[in-house]
């Protein structure tokens, strides 16, 4: 008797309650885990995506329930000469910035790569424009393109001599478009600096000292080295750009929100100026969805386009 | 020679660096200095030199924070980052441990599908999200904001996760396994404390991710006070044709700092997971 009464304390303690023991099966701790993360993308992402595309085919407006309108949203579309400016526009801003980003944050990560003082604190405050909202820094560059007290006016005019008249950035279509393009480059080389750098340190130094002793010049270390073994890593930060840059809102909206006379829209600044500001639901979820094949065929291109030495080559010559 | 390759560096890395910091920093600094001068030095380039302050001044400052809701804002920014900075840390921490630890059939679809949900850019789900959020009834309210940004920041920390508990040894979850520990057990007392780098940094990506977030809260936001310190500042402040160039430019300044902040406390992570992430 008092065997078990001395016992039984310590057996509860080695043969744990039924709680404890439910967790410790298996297959209900995969699904209590996996449960959180699947429940919040399941209704605030896979739903509201099959509900954008529904959206789209139908004639909703803000308050009142839409009817299934078939392809009437897109046929619009395409008859509507703002869409297709939108869809100019958007193509020109991804590829010019996407260009400038890749080629200058190619350049800073090959200059951050080399042995100089301070250089973890010079990698640190390089990412800030990254680091900091963008539409606040946005608003500075806003201010930077004021048309009578832009700091580049006063350079090019006051300091420089160059120019005898101020610079209208934001006033006329194609000066708008490029000084918003300007703005989001600044915003990404970090990131693709960062990135690029990674992938830099990962090659090895004896590529380089055998093709030194081979008297291959700098030029031809970058072409045959660098490039080649840099292709992986740029094929994905490349495809993540293209993505963000061409479904991009903030800068456009905190900027020019999309003027002059709509020269710098993008899709998703005119979708929601259509969709939330204007009430279309049904016209502006057309316009997002619209955004779906450029994205697939961007993401596809970016990915095969560089990734190909790859698989030409196969997993193991990695 | 020395002289020479010394003249080569200097041409071929400092220099092109320093243009390239140079030019990084120059909108932070251009909004510094904006939001501590008077408006007489702002608007006359003639009589002051635009890169200095003669007179600086915190009015600015004062209006933002007395006359208007800015502090109101902010508070409501650093709620709702840290509501939906802690929501993904902990369904991302399970999702990632399930999927690495747990293996059980079709665990690498499970992953590959969360990683997927990274690439549907907001721009694209901010429509229909807007219908989701007045069903729910949650329309103007930030709790919104604290439930939709897990779309985003739980597909970025599991992925930075998964690859986190991968390098933890497996062999130190069979010894606890071995010894008689339950799963739950050797989750809170062997993996998390290991793991503690690794949320550290998906930590401070959430954060500063829903810090800078637009669209959503531009759209799921009506009411001046519950608007978020982006928002606010770009649809409450700017009135009028005549802008508070330095009144906005300090609520930017002030809007960057705690991300700036909290950025340089662990930047080292940040630098190190951002890089991590890359690669793999």
């Amino acid at each position: 008797m008092s065997v078990t009464t001395l016992s039984s304390p310590a057996l509860a303690q080695r043969q744990p309650n039924w709680l404890v023991r439910l967790f410790d099966y298996k297959p209900f701790l995969i699904v209590m885990c996996l449960a959180p993360a699947i429940g919040l993308l399941a209704v605030f992402l896979t739903y509201p995506l099959g509900l954008g595309i529904w959206l789209a085919f139908t004639d909703t407006t803000i308050g009142q329930r839409g009817i299934f309108v078939g392809l009437d949203n897109f046929q619009y579309l395409l008859s509507d000469p703002l869409w297709w400016n939108a869809v100019f526009y958007s193509i020109v801003y991804t590829a010019i910035a996407t260009f400038g980003k890749f080629a200058l944050g190619f350049w800073l990560a090959l200059l951050l790569n080399n042995h100089f003082p301070f250089k973890s604190l010079l990698r640190a405050i390089i990412l800030l424009p990254w680091i900091v909202p963008t539409v606040l820094s946005a608003l500075a560059f806003w201010w930077i393109y004021d048309p009578q007290f832009s700091i580049i006016s006063y350079l090019l005019v006051d300091v420089l001599h160059w120019r005898t008249s101020n610079v209208d950035f934001l006033g006329s279509p194609w000066p708008a478009r490029f000084s918003l393009i300007a703005a989001n480059i600044w915003r990404g080389i970090p990131f693709v600096a960062i990135s690029l750098l990674a992938g830099l340190q990962t090659i090895s130094p004896s590529l380089y000292e055998a093709a030194m002793l081979d008297g291959a010049s700098a030029w031809q270390r970058f072409r045959y080295i660098t490039f080649p073994m840099m292709m992986p890593i740029l094929a994905i930060v490349m495809t993540f750009s293209i993505i963000f840059t061409f479904t991009d809102f903030q800068l456009v909206y905190a900027i020019t929100r999309g003027g002059p006379v709509n020269s710098t829209h993008l899709l998703a600044t005119l979708a929601f100026q259509r969709g939330i500001a204007g009430g279309e639901l049904g016209e502006g979820a057309a316009i997002a969805v619209s955004m779906i094949p450029f994205l697939v065929f961007a993401t596809l291109f970016s990915y095969f386009g560089l990734a190909r030495r790859k698989w030409q080559q196969g997993e193991a010559n990695d | 020679m020395a002289w020479d390759s010394g003249l080569r560096r200097l041409m071929m890395i400092y220099l092109p660096l320093g243009c390239f910091v140079l030019i990084l920093l120059f909108p932070f600094y251009w909004m510094a200095i904006t939001s501590f001068k008077p408006n007489a030095e702002l608007m006359n380039y003639r009589e002051h030199n635009p890169f200095w302050i003669t007179s600086p001044t915190l009015a600015h400052i004062k209006h933002l924070l007395f006359d208007t809701a800015y502090p109101r804002w902010l508070w409501t920014t650093m709620m709702v980052a840290i509501g939906a900075t802690t929501l993904s840390l902990v369904a991302s921490t399970l999702a990632a441990y399930a999927i690495e630890r747990l293996r059980f059939r079709g665990s690498p679809y499970v992953g590959l599908g969360i990683y997927l949900a990274y690439l549907v850019p907001p721009s694209i789900l901010f429509i229909p999200l807007a219908t989701v959020v007045v069903q729910f009834g949650l329309f103007d309210s930030p709790l919104a904001l604290i439930l939709v940004y897990p779309t985003f920041l739980v597909p970025f920390c599991t992925w930075l996760l998964i690859g986190y508990f991968k390098s933890i040894p497996y062999e130190l979850e069979e010894c606890a396994l071995v010894d008689g520990a339950t799963r739950l057990q050797i989750l809170r007392r062997i993996t998390l404390p290991l793991a503690v780098p690794g949320l550290i940094s998906a930590g401070i990506f959430s954060f500063t991710l829903s810090w800078n977030e637009f669209i959503y809260a531009l759209a799921f936001i009506q009411s001046g006070a519950n608007k978020t310190v982006p928002v606010a500042i770009l649809t409450e402040l700017v009135t009028g044709d005549v802008y508070q160039w330095g009144a906005l430019m300090a609520g930017s300044l002030l809007g960057s700092l705690p991300v700036a902040i909290f950025y340089s406390l662990f930047v080292d992570y940040y630098v190190s997971s951002l890089t991590g992430a890359v690669k793999e």
